[in-house]
């Protein structure tokens, strides 16, 4: 099992959920993160002088999926949430050792 | 407080007019002068008009400063105008209007007592008031996010006690400025001296001792914008003090029956939109941004700086008068942050230096058809109307004394109150903001987070 930890556009999180949902995984966690990447935040302007908003807000989604899915969810994700502007964000992956569905027991991928 | 109690009833009873009462009633002033009412009635609306741009500054400062101090800045803008309503009926109103001594201050109409018991001086009480009140007002802008709301009680009283009503006397209580003999004398039609340099320029004596807010300023020793939290705010603040001023200028004839209100009115809309787009057009030269918060200040700018002229140019001199007067916000913003003086609404460049180009430019634009409050001669006219030298030379000399009675006194103020008790909140009371410590009312308590990302 894979753990995808998603950061994307606050405006692409209906369609990256939606297809996710597409691959068969309905069950997502959600964060409104900050940070930033390599466009180093943003300039403002306050009465005329600028200003640097050092993080962007973003959201990170979490889902736990089958080894097996794993390029398919993928490439899922990158076609919901690219723009091809910088800052569509990234995809973590890392692996699982567990999972337990707590109102029945369930371990491992039956829990998922 | 009990000696100073005694002190204003020596004063009252000294006075001697608590005799007996003038025209209380209004029957007498009516028989007399059966037009009145509609002089009255224009009179009282333009003040109800000059109050309500207290909701107006209060609105533009809470908007360029951070959430963190809103309530502070409310507060403020609130008891100003509490504090200057009451000292001002109680002794201030004398020193501007009572009778004249020596050209320097007033002396009469204490508490509004005795022959002040007028119809005719009450309204012309409340006109005072709420100019006093302005002026007050302005300097809470200038000190903000940092001065003590202990600190600004006394500053308000002080001002309004005495450093307004005694400079306002000079100008408008037959004092000496008004009977400079250049010209017809020092004038200044509705108070671009009297109420904005006054008040702009306290308010820079006020910074000036504070020092800059933390994080204004980087190691680098550079400026950097503290961006305000709400713009909306901001520009419902400046559009409210725009409605208001069409009751400052208009409603400084003190007669509806001067048909010259309909001048006074064009002309200040004229300076504001002037101002603004000015404004407007130079930052966007220097960012390439159209930028709200400077175009409000701009807008600001050209309703101070008509604020003088207003009765005695025409409409192409008002554009003229905004449009410097824009210049010199954007001018006045920079040079004052490069001077490592923190103004954090711009209430210095708005209100103190538009104050005094205000002044000078009647000296230049008087057309000479329009005369001291009224349609008779003596007219006012200035340099570019073949009126000479004159005009400009007796408003010079209004903007030194301004400059040095505002400036002066303001800093001898702030001072003092510095070395006694201290002016300014301690350094984490700042980093939380004002409204937790000083109020404990956050303005928007269900924001439980205030991030700080001062760096460098």
């Amino acid at each position: 099992m894979v753990k995808l930890e998603t950061i994307v556009r606050e405006e692409r999180v209906a369609e990256v959920v939606a297809a996710l949902e597409q691959c068969g995984y309905p069950g997502v966690t959600m964060y409104p993160v900050e940070g930033r990447g390599s466009q180093k935040g943003l300039v403002e302007q306050f009465r005329g002088r600028k200003y640097e908003i050092p993080f962007l807000p973003k959201i990170k989604l979490e889902v736990v999926i089958r080894d097996e899915d794993y390029e398919r969810v993928v490439e899922a994700i990158i076609a919901a949430a690219r723009t091809g502007e910088i800052g569509d964000g990234k995809i973590f992956a890392c692996p699982i050792a567990d999972v337990v569905r707590i109102r029945t027991g369930e371990r491992k991928e039956a829990a998922l | 407080m009990r000696h100073i109690l005694l002190l204003l009833l020596l004063i009252v009873v000294l006075s001697g007019n608590l005799a007996h009462a003038s025209d209380p009633k209004g029957t007498e002033t009516l028989n007399t002068q059966p037009e009145f009412p509609v002089d009255y009635v224009w009179v009282l609306v333009c003040g109800f008009l000059v109050f309500f741009m207290q909701a107006g500054f209060a609105m533009v400062e809470a908007g360029f400063c951070r959430s963190k101090n809103t309530t502070n800045l409310l507060s403020k803008n609130l008891i100003d105008f509490v504090v200057a309503s009451l000292v001002f009926f109680a002794v201030g109103y004398g020193f501007l209007k009572g009778k004249d001594i020596g050209g320097f201050i007033g002396s009469g109409h204490w508490f509004l007592l005795g022959e002040s018991y007028d119809v005719g001086i009450y309204l012309d009480f409340f006109w005072q008031l709420v100019f006093c009140g302005t002026a007050a007002t302005i300097v809470s802008g200038a000190v903000a996010e940092r001065l003590k709301f202990s600190a600004y009680l006394v500053y308000t009283l002080f001002v309004s006690l005495f450093i307004y009503p005694v400079y306002a006397h000079w100008v408008w209580g037959g004092g000496w400025l008004s009977r400079l003999p250049f010209g017809v004398g020092h004038v200044d039609f509705a108070g671009s001296g009297v109420v904005h340099a006054v008040g702009g320029l306290v308010g820079l004596a006020g910074a000036m001792v504070l020092g800059p807010r933390f994080g204004k300023y980087g190691k680098d020793g550079k400026p950097r914008a503290i961006p305000g939290h709400n713009l909306a705010l901001a520009a419902l603040g400046t559009f409210i003090l725009w409605f208001g001023w069409f009751g400052f200028n208009p409603g400084s004839t003190f007669s509806a029956h001067h048909l010259r209100i309909a001048m006074v009115a064009v002309n200040t809309n004229l300076a504001a939109a002037s101002g603004a787009l000015t404004t407007l057009l130079l930052i966007y030269a220097k960012t390439h941004k159209w930028d709200l918060g400077m175009t409000l200040n701009g807008t600001l700018g050209g309703l101070v700086a008509v604020t003088a002229p207003c009765a005695w140019i025409e409409a192409w001199a008002a554009v003229v008068i905004g449009a410097v007067a824009g210049l010199l916000v954007v001018g006045g913003v920079e040079f004052l942050e490069s001077r490592g003086i923190d103004d954090p609404v711009g209430a210095v460049s708005v209100h103190g230096i538009n104050g005094l180009w205000g002044l000078l430019s009647v000296g230049l634009f008087a057309d000479g058809t329009y005369g001291l409050y009224s349609l008779e001669p003596p007219y006012v006219t200035g340099l570019l109307y073949g009126g000479g030298a004159g005009q400009l030379l007796a408003q010079l000399v209004g903007i030194g004394t301004v400059a040095a009675w505002g400036f002066g006194l303001g800093y001898v103020l702030f001072k003092v109150m510095d070395l006694s008790f201290g002016i300014r909140v301690l350094p984490e009371e700042e980093l939380r903001g004002l409204d937790l410590y000083e109020h404990g009312t956050p303005a928007y308590p269900e924001f439980t987070t205030h991030r700080m990302f001062v760096g460098s």
